[in-house]
């Protein structure tokens, strides 16, 4: 960009008048806005406190909580133990061990025989769930995640089965949350719906 | 003095430090509470009705908190720093009229009761700067006896920042006295009555005695000292359970005691226009004059900390500036014009 161009926006200080270089107007000014607040919180009730145990908070629909390992309509877990979440994963909390996948299970080679994630270590920043891709790992809504040790804080594969359990009727899988939406491929759509997922799931995948 | 009047003097000093700790507890819980509004929250509001008993629970954590003496601090003057804090807050009150001064015709045994815990000191106002910049000696000894270098920086943003304005306020306050001739609180509240406020008569001067003040205190915008986030809490960033619950104290102590002064020096102390006059007696007016003061003390202390929770803190360069180079000049020219028009009418009174 040239020192001339029209388009260039010069900012120039404001000149200030003498009153107020004596920058009171300018308190007075700030002291209105907070009075305003002050007022408007103390009188008219305009906060944005929850008060936590007795309301609870609910976080927005991209919250990224706790983990879940996603179920298909017959149960069995979506994973097909490719381990690009783990790769992907900065903050390597994520630990997989792959196996052979059953015979009846047609659509798949491998699945995973465990699934940990120290959730002590995971940085919630979403990157498994941009990672995987037949949508097996999700991040939840859930935020009060505690325990009393750090071994209860290493979820392995049933219990984030069991989070998908706890989350699947408030959190519906983002494929079916998206499959709502209009203009999206109908294959997705299909994904969910189709009472046999075989096939569709091997395409989508 | 006899012993009665020494009673009297106990009983005075009971009250007002009973009452003075009180306050300060729930200043903080006002303090939190104002915070949260200003910033759209609530505030405390668990421990009791309206958070009412918070100030208990934070005293109770306060003292029961583990107090850890660093192993590498200058143990004396660690400990003399905090107790000195305190008590140079405490001892300011000592001159500070609560209420009427002088014939107030409350009686109790044989004398009129006082408002006062030393009624009649000539150089009240001389003795409450005397004592408040004692003050400043805490922070130094703090921040230099905790052997930190954030602690010993806090300590000596301190000392350049007490006595640069100690200047700008020493000289707000001479513009008062001239006018009203006389250096005891209580001639001032007096003068006020029968004329105007000191806010009318001085605005500069309230003006600079206010800003100097905050400086003073070491709040918003001017607790460099403390600055939590360049200085980790500065001169306490070491102390910890009651003896940072001292330096607080004391905080709180030199907020009243400034809003105080303020009162009694701008705000017409315990006049109410065309209601109080000097010479009502009897117990009704004492105690109307004193509700009048803490109303407006009250005021005072929210106006404080709403001021805390409007400005921001001063960059180190721009408060000297303050100081030195806007504050001293106005308040010398606000001295000056104030002596020759208090000349003139002096004269101007006298001819004829
Ligand atoms: S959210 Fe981020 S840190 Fe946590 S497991 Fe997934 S990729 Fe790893
Ligand atoms: S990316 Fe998805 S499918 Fe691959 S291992 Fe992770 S969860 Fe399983």
């Amino acid at each position: 960009m040239q020192p001339d161009d029209p388009s260039l926006k010069r900012m120039t200080p404001p000149k200030l008048n003498i009153l107020e270089k004596t920058y009171l107007p300018q308190i007075l000014g700030g002291l209105a806005v907070t009075g305003r607040h002050i007022f408007g919180a103390a009188i008219g009730g305009k906060t944005f406190t929850e008060q936590y145990p007795e309301e609870q908070h609910i976080p927005s629909a991209n919250y990224r909580g706790v983990h879940r390992l996603n179920k298909d309509e017959n149960g069995r877990i979506k994973c097909v133990a490719c381990m690009l979440c783990a790769t992907a994963c900065p903050a390597h909390c994520i630990d997989i061990v792959g196996a052979t996948a059953p015979d009846t299970w047609d659509d798949r080679e491998k699945y995973p025989e465990n699934f940990v994630i120290d959730e002590l270590r995971c940085i919630y920043c979403g990157m498994c769930e941009e990672a995987c891709p037949v949508d097996a790992i999700e991040l939840t809504g859930l935020y009060d995640l505690t325990g009393l040790s750090r071994e209860e804080m290493i979820f392995d594969k049933t219990k984030l089965l069991s989070v998908f359990d706890l989350t699947k009727s408030v959190e519906p899988m983002k494929t079916a949350r998206t499959s709502a939406t209009p203009g999206e491929s109908s294959s997705t759509h299909e994904l969910v719906t189709k009472p046999t997922d075989g096939p569709s799931m091997r395409a989508h995948s | 003095m006899n012993g009665w009047d020494l009673l009297g003097i106990v009983v005075k000093i009971g009250i007002v430090v009973g009452i003075t700790q009180g306050a300060v507890a729930y200043l903080i819980l006002v303090e939190r509470k104002i915070a949260a509004w200003s910033q759209d929250r609530i505030g405390p509001n668990r421990a009791g009705p309206f958070g009412l008993l918070q100030p208990l629970a934070d005293g109770a954590k306060m003292l029961l908190k583990e107090d850890v003496i660093p192993t590498y601090v200058t143990k004396p003057l660690y400990i003399l720093a905090p107790i000195i804090a305190i008590i140079a807050a405490m001892i300011a009150f000592a001159v500070i009229p609560f209420g009427p001064v002088g014939n107030t015709g409350v009686r109790l045994g044989n004398g009129d009761i006082q408002f006062q815990i030393a009624p009649g000191v000539d150089i009240g106002i001389v003795y409450v700067f005397a004592v408040g910049s004692l003050g400043v000696y805490a922070v130094i000894l703090a921040g230099w006896s905790s052997n930190n270098k954030y602690s010993f920086l806090g300590g000596l943003r301190s000392s350049a920042q007490l006595i640069s304005y100690e200047v700008p306020l020493g000289m707000s306050i001479l513009g008062m006295v001239l006018i009203t001739g006389s250096l005891d609180l209580n001639a001032i509240i007096n003068w006020q009555d029968r004329h105007f406020w000191g806010i009318v008569v001085q605005p500069f001067g309230f003006l600079l005695f206010l800003i100097s003040a905050f400086a003073e205190t070491n709040r918003l915008p001017f607790d460099l000292p403390e600055s939590e986030q360049e200085l980790v809490g500065g001169f306490h960033t070491e102390y910890s359970a009651m003896k940072f619950g001292m330096f607080f104290l004391g905080e709180y102590l030199h907020i009243i005691t400034v809003s105080y002064l303020t009162v009694v020096l701008f705000l017409g102390g315990w006049d109410f226009p065309f209601v109080t006059d000097q010479s009502q007696t009897g117990w009704f007016w004492a105690m109307f004059k004193i509700a009048v003061m803490l109303a407006k003390v009250s005021g005072m202390i929210v106006f404080i900390m709403w001021i805390r929770w409007t400005l921001p803190r001063f960059r180190y360069d721009t408060l000297m500036d303050l100081a030195w180079k806007r504050l001293i000049p106005i308040s010398i020219a606000n001295l000056v014009v104030t002596a020759t028009v208090c000349q003139f009418l002096f004269s101007y009174s006298r001819s004829n």
